[in-house]
């Protein structure tokens, strides 16, 4: 357990600095001040370059990085330059949202994604045949194009959930719940594609393996064989593959956030993108790091559950 | 060695492999289509993009506008024509890059190892720890309208994971003789990576390009929809307009959504088709082509017209071999089992019966049918295995009979085998770590086994368990409840188990070479402890190859050679007088007689394969004694009249020669081979 830990921060810890440093840097080569982006073009240049000075921008762009660190390590992400707020709060506002989407798309992907798999593969013939088929349109639909036919459907035709906006949990469980569907939908659905493609595969190796065969010579019950020894057994690719999918659905968020309308932070890295608003994309991207490098924690520990070798 | 100039031409077979296949290679079409209509959208498409047609603003397909009209009436299929240009130049852009530095990088990382290899590894982890939509918006930020540097970047994200999988198929390549002998001829590595090394990785690389080009369309059409991406018209943006007019003309998401789901379908497909191609390559043409000459042969055979078929059961056999108040009888099994293709008998009317607490023994080379014959009985045939004729009786009762199942007239044909399984018949494997899951602990699998079989609750389960474990003497039980199995040893997880198998309480085990795989001290241990159980009354059927073993444990034996009993007999009446040439040669063979310091007799030559079987005799071709008579006609299982010391079982036997291989054993032991015993008669 505490190598897994030990493991775990000595990649995670120089991921995230890599990826701040990189937004840095890479922030550094915007044309244009943001001095004077901030106080508009017809500002008088003393102003600017007093504020210039006051921002750091004429310090050493290594100098400058280590501020920012020493100032993010204590919870100061700077303020967005396009709105004047501080970003730590406008992240905080918005994390819940982008939360709850990738824990919903999750579950979505993980329970459809099973579910079809597993009847792929323990069905030959055409249920098997259509699982690969609605697995590969899956993979193959564009995000945000089939957010676009679940608008059209659910809520332009049948009117069942709303088209966009966010209802926070606190204000009205229902409406919550209701707002989230279609973004949910989206996304969990196009990655069970996926899942379901691996745990077909899965399941059917491990149908082919002598203790399944013993099992059954024991007399254990099919439903137990499945359910209990086979899942467990072709679970831990699954969980890999949730992992890399949350990576997938975070770059997702992005663009559903976008259809939906909803206040999270795929939302707001795009508006901070349109706005050229530099520390905003920065502060977003560190976080949607921070958030990677959990899920592979996660990941980690889920397979350490699963695999009684791994945890020797 | 001349192999050492050339490596195997792969890529070239994986095409030919590849334009076989219709989904594929009308997915490959389809690219290609689409990317000569965006090159030549200036002669092909009807319109010019921004060319307005006000009336038709907004309208689905028409004459004038084959796939409708957006807003201000522009033509959707001349831009979607359009379009391409900029969404496939991406694309290509963001591929480039990713096939540029990916490929190099991998393949110098594995080809070389050491510091780069490291430094790969570690530059490709953070690269599949960054969203690459996340990257690509940060560059957007950088640099605006500008959507070719955010490609490259797309294709350097890629490429960190395309490294990783190079990498470890050149790690593969690297050790093969080939790549080992050009090295040792002085070749340069320039010239090994790219001419034996390149071929053999090509295949991997089209797979990961095909999904990495999939996964580029879908972000490059997505920044274009969100108005990030580049100014004018491109997949991307025509479905960003196609949103923004949902409401009045929902058919404009049709074309451009069908459009982009087709090519990233069509670029799927092709990476499957090329993985596929791979794996053919690797497993398929070769023994393909030699199962087919062999089955050539076979049709040229005179006798071909008639294979052996599951008829009505050796009536003699049958007869003989059924045993009054046995436990399990066995009677004219058939098994056939799909071999490329053609379902083919492996096992041909194999009948025998184990009375209560005997231990009964089915001996012979692999591949002879016996674990077959045993797998029939629980109903646990693999790879597609079916009983073609033949019934099983447990206890009296008929549990399978081929009969029914033929006529459909039972639904679920196994549905009393199942019943069987664990409570009546148990099974030891002979592979006994792989017997047991790997994800649970031994004591939880024994406990399963028992509330399979009991009604009683969890603690009581747990304690039964422990029992189990204590009587298959492993020390300490409560450790080894807790254990896994890949904690154990091979001898402590057979004793393990044996353990699950007597969980259900069984009247009879079935111990399929309970011992091959372990030590032959542990061997010794384990036969002790199915002796005990023998003892305490429950009925015994081994399969083995092992005459010693056969001798200490069994009491009657079957001799099973290329799917037929050719021997049945009280284990002494076998080794005192075999009256088949096949049994006196593998008595022969056995090592426990061997002579020291003279050669080991062996039958020469080999059990022939399932659908090779001749006519007459099966052993014939292998057999001193072979006259005429026994290749005319299948030779049926017969009583021996000969006296054999024994305790007055039949004797039967399937040798038209029987009398002459009788002969007095002593050592050396006859060989069939060279040196027959028949004038010692």
């Amino acid at each position: 357990m505490r190598s897994l830990i030990s493991r775990w921060l000595a990649t995670s810890v120089p991921l995230v600095f890599g990826v701040s440093m990189l937004t840095f840097f890479l922030g550094s080569l915007v044309p244009g001040d943001a001095a004077r982006a901030i106080l508009g073009l017809n500002a008088d240049p003393d102003a600017v370059a007093t504020l210039h000075h006051q921002l750091g921008l004429d310090r050493p762009l290594w100098d400058q990085y280590w501020s920012w660190l020493i100032r993010a390590l204590h919870g100061d992400l700077g303020t967005s330059v396009a709105s004047g707020s501080e970003i730590w709060s406008d992240l905080g506002a918005r994390l819940p949202v982008t939360l709850w989407l990738i824990g919903g798309s999750v579950l979505v992907a993980a329970i459809v994604g099973v579910t079809l798999g597993v009847t792929a593969a323990l069905r030959a013939g055409f249920v098997g045949r259509l699982v690969d088929v609605v697995a590969l349109l899956g993979a193959s639909v564009p995000v945000f194009w089939f957010a676009l036919l679940l608008v059209t459907v659910f809520a332009v035709e049948l009117r069942v959930f709303p088209a966009i906006g966010y209802v926070p949990l606190s204000q009205s469980p229902g409406q919550w719940a209701s707002s989230l569907a279609l973004p949910v939908l989206t996304l969990g659905l196009t990655s069970s594609a996926a899942i379901a493609k691996q745990t077909r595969d899965g399941v059917r190796t491990q149908m082919q393996r002598d203790y399944v065969l013993m099992l059954r010579a024991r007399g254990v019950p099919e439903r137990t064989i499945v359910f209990k020894h086979v899942l467990r057994n072709a679970g831990a690719p699954v969980v890999t593959l949730l992992g890399l999918l949350v990576v997938g659905m975070l770059g997702g968020t992005v663009l559903v956030e976008q259809v939906f309308v909803l206040p999270g932070l795929g939302g707001l890295a795009v508006d901070a993108t349109r706005a050229h608003d530099i520390p905003e994309v920065q502060g977003v991207t560190v976080l949607f790091t921070m958030i990677i490098v959990t899920v592979n924690l996660a990941v980690e520990l889920i397979h350490r559950g699963l695999d009684p070798k791994a945890r020797a | 060695m001349s192999a050492a100039g050339t490596a195997p031409g792969g890529a070239r077979r994986v095409a030919g492999s590849f334009v076989r296949k219709p989904l594929s290679t009308a997915a490959l079409a389809y690219i290609v289509v689409v990317a000569l209509c965006s090159v030549f959208a200036g002669i092909l498409a009807p319109y010019a993009p921004d060319a307005e047609d006000l009336p038709a603003a907004l309208t689905g397909p028409s004459w004038a506008h084959p796939l409708g009209a957006g807003a201000l009436g522009r033509d959707v299929l001349s831009r979607l024509m359009y379009g391409g240009r900029v969404s496939l130049l991406s694309v290509l852009i963001s591929l480039g890059v990713y096939l540029a530095v990916g490929v190099p990088a991998g393949m110098i990382a594995g080809y070389r190892g050491g510091r780069i290899d490291r430094l790969v590894l570690r530059v490709s982890e953070i690269g599949y720890c960054v969203p690459a939509a996340i990257l690509v918006l940060v560059v957007v930020t950088v640099m605006p309208a500008d959507e070719s540097a955010a490609m490259v970047v797309l294709g350097l994200s890629g490429a960190s994971a395309l490294a990783r999988v190079v990498r470890s198929a050149t790690v593969g390549v690297r050790g093969e003789l080939y790549v080992r002998a050009a090295v040792a001829n002085g070749i340069g590595d320039a010239v090994i990576l790219r001419r034996h090394i390149l071929p053999r990785v090509i295949g991997t690389v089209i797979v990961q390009a095909s999904l990495f080009g999939a996964a580029a369309v879908g972000l490059e059409v997505g920044l274009g929809f969100l108005g990030l991406g580049a100014t004018g018209v491109s997949w991307g943006t025509l479905i960003g307009e196609a949103s923004k007019n949902i409401g009045n003309q929902p058919w404009l998401l049709v074309p451009s959504g069908v459009l982009v789901a087709l090519y990233t379908l069509s670029l799927g497909l092709i990476g499957d088709g090329v993985r596929d191609s791979i794996a053919e390559l690797a497993t398929g043409p070769v023994p393909r082509n030699r199962r087919q000459g062999e089955r050539a042969d076979a049709s040229d055979r005179p006798d071909a017209e008639a294979p052996p078929k599951a008829t009505q059961p050796d009536t003699e056999a049958a007869r003989s071999s059924r045993i009054t108040g046995a436990l399990l009888t066995v009677e004219g099994l058939h098994v056939a089992f799909p071999i490329d293709g053609v379902e083919t008998e492996v096992v041909t009317d194999v009948a025998f019966a184990v009375r209560r607490g005997e231990a009964l023994g089915i001996v012979g080379e692999s591949g002879c049918g016996k674990s077959v014959a045993a797998a029939a009985i629980v109903g646990l045939l693999r790879g597609g295995g079916r009983v073609t004729a033949g019934r099983v009786l447990f206890d009296g009762d008929v549990v399978f009979d081929a009969a029914d199942d033929r006529a459909g007239r039972s639904r679920k044909p196994d549905h009393k085998q199942r019943a069987l399984r664990g409570g009546r018949i148990g099974l030891i494997a002979q592979d006994p770590i792989s017997g047991l899951d790997p994800s649970f602990t031994i004591g939880s699998q024994i406990a399963d086994v028992v509330r399979a079989h009991r009604d009683v609750g969890r603690r009581a389960a747990r304690e039964r368990a422990l029992e189990l474990i204590a009587m298959v003497q492993l020390p300490d039980p409560a450790r080894i409840y807790r254990s896994y199995p890949h904690q154990l040893s091979g001898g402590m997880a057979q004793r393990a188990g044996i353990a699950a198998a007597l969980a259900g309480d069984p009247d009879l085990i079935i111990a399929d070479e309970p011992t091959t795989a372990l030590d032959v001290t542990v061997q010794a241990e384990i036969l002790d402890l199915l002796r005990g159980l023998r003892d305490s009354g429950t009925a015994v059927l081994l399969i083995t190859h092992d005459w010693g073993v056969l001798a200490d444990f069994c009491d009657r034996a079957v001799v099973m050679y290329a799917g037929q009993v050719v021997e049945t007999a009280s284990v002494r009446g076998l080794l005192g007088r075999p009256q088949h040439p096949y049994t006196a040669g593998l008595l022969a063979s056995n090592p426990h007689n061997a002579v020291p310091g003279e050669p080991l007799p062996a039958i020469e030559g080999a059990v022939p394969a399932p659908g090779d079987w001749p006519r007459g005799c099966r052993f014939a071709d292998r057999c001193a004694l072979v006259t005429d008579e026994c290749r005319t006609r299948p030779v049926p299982l017969r009583t021996s009249k000969a006296a054999v010391p024994g305790d007055g079982a039949p004797y039967l036997t399937r040798c038209v020669h029987a009398d002459q291989v009788a002969a007095p054993l002593t050592s050396p032991l006859p060989t069939i081979e060279g040196r027959p015993r028949v004038d010692a008669v």
